[in-house]
């Protein structure tokens, strides 16, 4: 029992440090926890774009991929070495993550051969950015429950409807969408999936102001877009089989929350005073942060395991699923806490003021949206107890009535 | 990355698995329960054929001169067995003290027959309801002559040698006590889990003999403890994930309102909460069995991050394991309860959980200071 790499892997592993020496800087320690990113958005999306195209060249942008589309024909245990590796570097990342985690992997199950041509080198040299039009106001955890309608007119589709939680919107050139294309069956049967310019006429975006006050999402309306069938992934009424095939795809896009952890906590309980004395010395405090350690590196060895699996060439076992269950509500908690031990001026959401450039405020806020992300808590524990425990589905009410019979609610 | 129990650590596994599920389903540990016996003598004299107490003790004491990875596979099935056997007093106790801290002479003398389970051992600390410490121990050794009492000792009426954490004029010291002797009194007590049997001894002047330096007892039970810790959280995620299991079986038989109680989201995601915790403990439990096995310098960080997680998964499947079962669980035919009283025992067994948590951040603390 150890960690150490087999010596493929170590040779991997120092083939990428070197590559990575060579065309990246380490990040500096000290700035490690810089809070928000000062540089307006469209400076990070050309270094982004840069640096994207560095690594398409090199072979790192899709490790797993086939060598005929870009990739590097690897295994995933080198996949993950890449990212081990790159996370030393300060390199800049947030804009081709779920199209090239969710949206191109999509699109080389589905596409036809010459769309694939087309469209997955320019997105893995970060010409071009793809995103996911899933989610709905009233379609969240019950995506299959969309409205956005599909029509068929000649060799088109006519789509009208709206989207929300749409990342990136506002820059991206391509989009996937799943719509409705027959309300008169059961849900999940009446659906079909397309991809789309995202200039098409018709598309207006909106961002959304989330509690933050920050826009990292946003609402996409559709009025009479056209679309061609030879964009539509999948059979008609078949959409639901390909936003499988996307959504599998999800949980490996949405990475861990990175920010304060037990460690900035034990620093801050070691710096503030109670009344009772030093907060270190608190046992309600050294309980939470026995916990939350207790968490963190049991999370952290779940991965070691899952990495274990990987490197012996197994498929990862079903542990790897608790992760978001558990780092969701301890970023919360413990960021809330972190406040709690700045007192009344922990009310205080100010860079210059709190503590490490409001790193708990911030965090206390994104914690929030980060137990919804992707898979909400409940509905990660319905995959654990129905696909890991083998527990039977909640009874159904929707899956044999016609879409259009179904309550719906406001 | 290589986080993993070998092939040959899996195969015992399944061994040992294999010789429980045979010898000692749970109507053994009920018969256990509901009589007398303080322990089922015949999967001890099993375990000893298989030769698993001796696995982490060096070959020139008897031993398989494995390592303790071979004991944490083998605690895990215990643990998932309920077993009633005094191997934790014995074995992560007694045989770890005097592999680490005893003379030529002491390991020449008793580890052979605790390899061979010929003799059991157990571990005295305790002397009341209140943690022991440094400054409140009354148990006194003086020239090789022992007085005072310990309660509650685990398989003290069944133990053949103990080693009692006493005070002596240097300080506190452990002494390793023959049990056979008159001077050396066990008596019965009762406790929340029957089915290991626990006394009260009281020693009258016994002859005892140190082990290690006297004065450096505390330091040596907090490293025996530490070892201990690790060795007793596989026990307890092997109970938790029993109980998971139990529970995860009454969800999908029992109906109510119609359908599988495990159907329902109150249900079925406190299974998954089991989940959930069984696995953040069983992760900090492999990282404390490869910790424990290289002797690294952080046990003490890594056996307090296992116990901490493995008492809180057995805890949690253990207790809402009965409420999954409803008024059946509360029930003394049914088989939730053996969880619910082991789940307690192994929780207290080495002390609280706020006790490990304390431990826990000092020893983070020391190491955010080094670092």
């Amino acid at each position: 029992m150890d960690f150490n790499d087999t010596k493929e892997e170590a040779s991997f592993r120092a083939e990428v440090r070197s590559w990575l020496e060579a065309n990246a800087q380490l990040k500096d320690p000290r700035k490690a926890r810089a809070g928000r990113s000062i540089r307006p958005e469209s400076e990070r999306l050309e270094r982004a774009r840069a640096w994207q195209a560095k690594k398409a060249e090199a072979g790192y942008a899709a490790i797993t991929w086939p060598k005929e589309y870009g990739g590097l024909g690897g295994s995933s245990i080198q996949s993950v070495i890449y990212s081990q590796e790159e996370a030393h570097f300060d390199v800049p990342g947030g804009f081709y993550e779920i199209g090239l985690g969710m949206c191109i992997p999509t699109m080389l199950a589905w596409a036809t051969e010459e769309q694939k041509q087309r469209f997955v080198k320019p997105a893995l040299y970060g010409e071009e950015i793809w995103c996911q039009l899933f989610s709905e106001p009233s379609a969240g955890s019950d995506v299959a429950g969309l409205r956005t309608k599909a029509e068929r007119d000649g060799d088109d589709w006519v789509i009208n409807g709206q989207k929300v939680w749409t990342s990136g919107a506002h820059y991206c050139d391509y989009g996937i969408i799943v719509t409705r294309s027959d309300p008169t069956v059961p849900k999940h049967k009446g659906l079909t999936f397309f991809f789309l310019d995202m200039k098409s006429p018709g598309i207006e975006i909106r961002p959304i102001k989330q509690i933050t006050g920050d826009a990292n999402f946003n609402e996409v309306f559709f009025t009479d877009v056209r679309v061609p069938d030879s964009q539509r992934l999948g059979a008609v009424g078949e959409g639901w089989k390909v936003a499988l095939t996307t959504l599998m795809n999800e949980r490996l896009a949405i990475g861990q929350g990175t920010g304060v952890d037990y460690n900035e906590l034990l620093q801050l309980a070691r710096d503030t005073e109670l009344e009772s004395g030093p907060a270190i010395k608190d046992s309600n405090v050294r309980e939470h942060l026995a916990d939350w350690y207790v968490q963190t590196q049991g999370l952290k060895y779940t991965k070691f395991r899952t990495l274990t699996a990987l490197s012996k060439g197994q498929q990862p076992g079903p542990e790897s699923s608790i992760g978001k269950i558990v780092s969701g509500p301890k970023m919360q908690d413990l960021a809330g806490f972190g406040m709690e031990l700045q007192g009344q001026g922990g009310i205080l959401h100010d860079g210059e003021l709190s503590p490490l450039n409001a790193a708990f405020q911030n965090q206390w806020f994104g914690g929030a949206g980060y137990r919804i992300a992707g898979g909400t808590d409940e509905i990660l524990r319905n995959i654990v107890s129905e696909q890991v425990l083998g527990l039977p589905q909640d009874v159904r009410v929707d899956k044999t009535v016609p879409y259009n019979e179904l309550p719906k609610g406001k | 990355m290589n986080f993993d129990f070998s092939d040959d650590q899996k195969m015992l596994k399944d061994q040992v698995r294999r010789f429980l599920e045979d010898k000692c389903p749970i109507e053994r540990v009920r018969a256990v329960l509901e009589s007398d016996q303080t322990m089922a003598a015949d999967i001890w004299s099993g375990l000893a054929e298989l030769g698993v107490g001796g696995a982490a003790i060096p070959e020139e004491y008897g031993g398989l001169g494995l390592s303790t990875l071979e004991l944490c596979v083998v605690a895990e099935e215990l643990g998932r067995a309920v077993a009633p056997v005094p191997f934790s007093s014995s074995i992560y106790m007694a045989a770890e003290a005097l592999r680490l801290f005893g003379s030529e002479e002491q390991k020449q003398h008793w580890l052979p027959k605790l390899a061979a389970g010929e003799i059991i051992g157990t571990l005295a600390a305790a002397e009341g309801v209140q943690a022991p410490n440094p400054r409140n121990l009354e148990c006194r050794i003086e020239g090789g002559s022992l007085s005072g009492h310990k309660l509650p000792v685990a398989d003290g009426l069944d133990a053949d040698v103990a080693i009692v954490l006493c005070q002596s004029e240097k300080g506190p010291s452990l002494a390793l006590v023959d049990l056979s002797q008159d001077k050396a009194q066990a008596s019965a007590v009762q406790t929340i889990d029957p089915t290991r049997g626990h006394a009260r001894i009281d020693f009258n002047g016994a002859t005892a003999e140190l082990i290690g330096a006297a004065g450096e007892g505390w330091d040596m039970y907090t490293r025996i403890e530490a070892g201990a810790a690790v060795l007793m959280a596989f026990e307890q995620v092997g109970g938790a994930q029993a109980a998971m299991d139990m529970a995860r079986t009454y969800a999908l038989d029992r109906y109510a309102f119609g359908r599988q109680i495990g159907s329902y989201q109150a249900i079925k995601h406190k299974i998954a909460d089991m989940y959930v915790k069984l696995e953040l403990a069983r992760s900090n439990c492999y990282y404390g069995a490869m910790v424990l096995a290289n002797e690294g310098h952080d046990l003490e960080i890594a056996a307090a991050a296992s116990r901490i997680a493995a008492t809180e998964a057995y805890r949690f499947a253990a207790q809402e394991n009965i409420q999954v079962h409803g008024g059946i669980g509360f029930t003394w035919e049914a088989n939730p309860q053996f969880h619910y009283r082991r789940a307690k025992l192994l929780g207290l067994a080495l002390g609280s959980a706020s006790r490990w948590k304390d431990r826990l951040v000092s020893a983070l603390e020391r190491a955010n200071l080094a670092s």
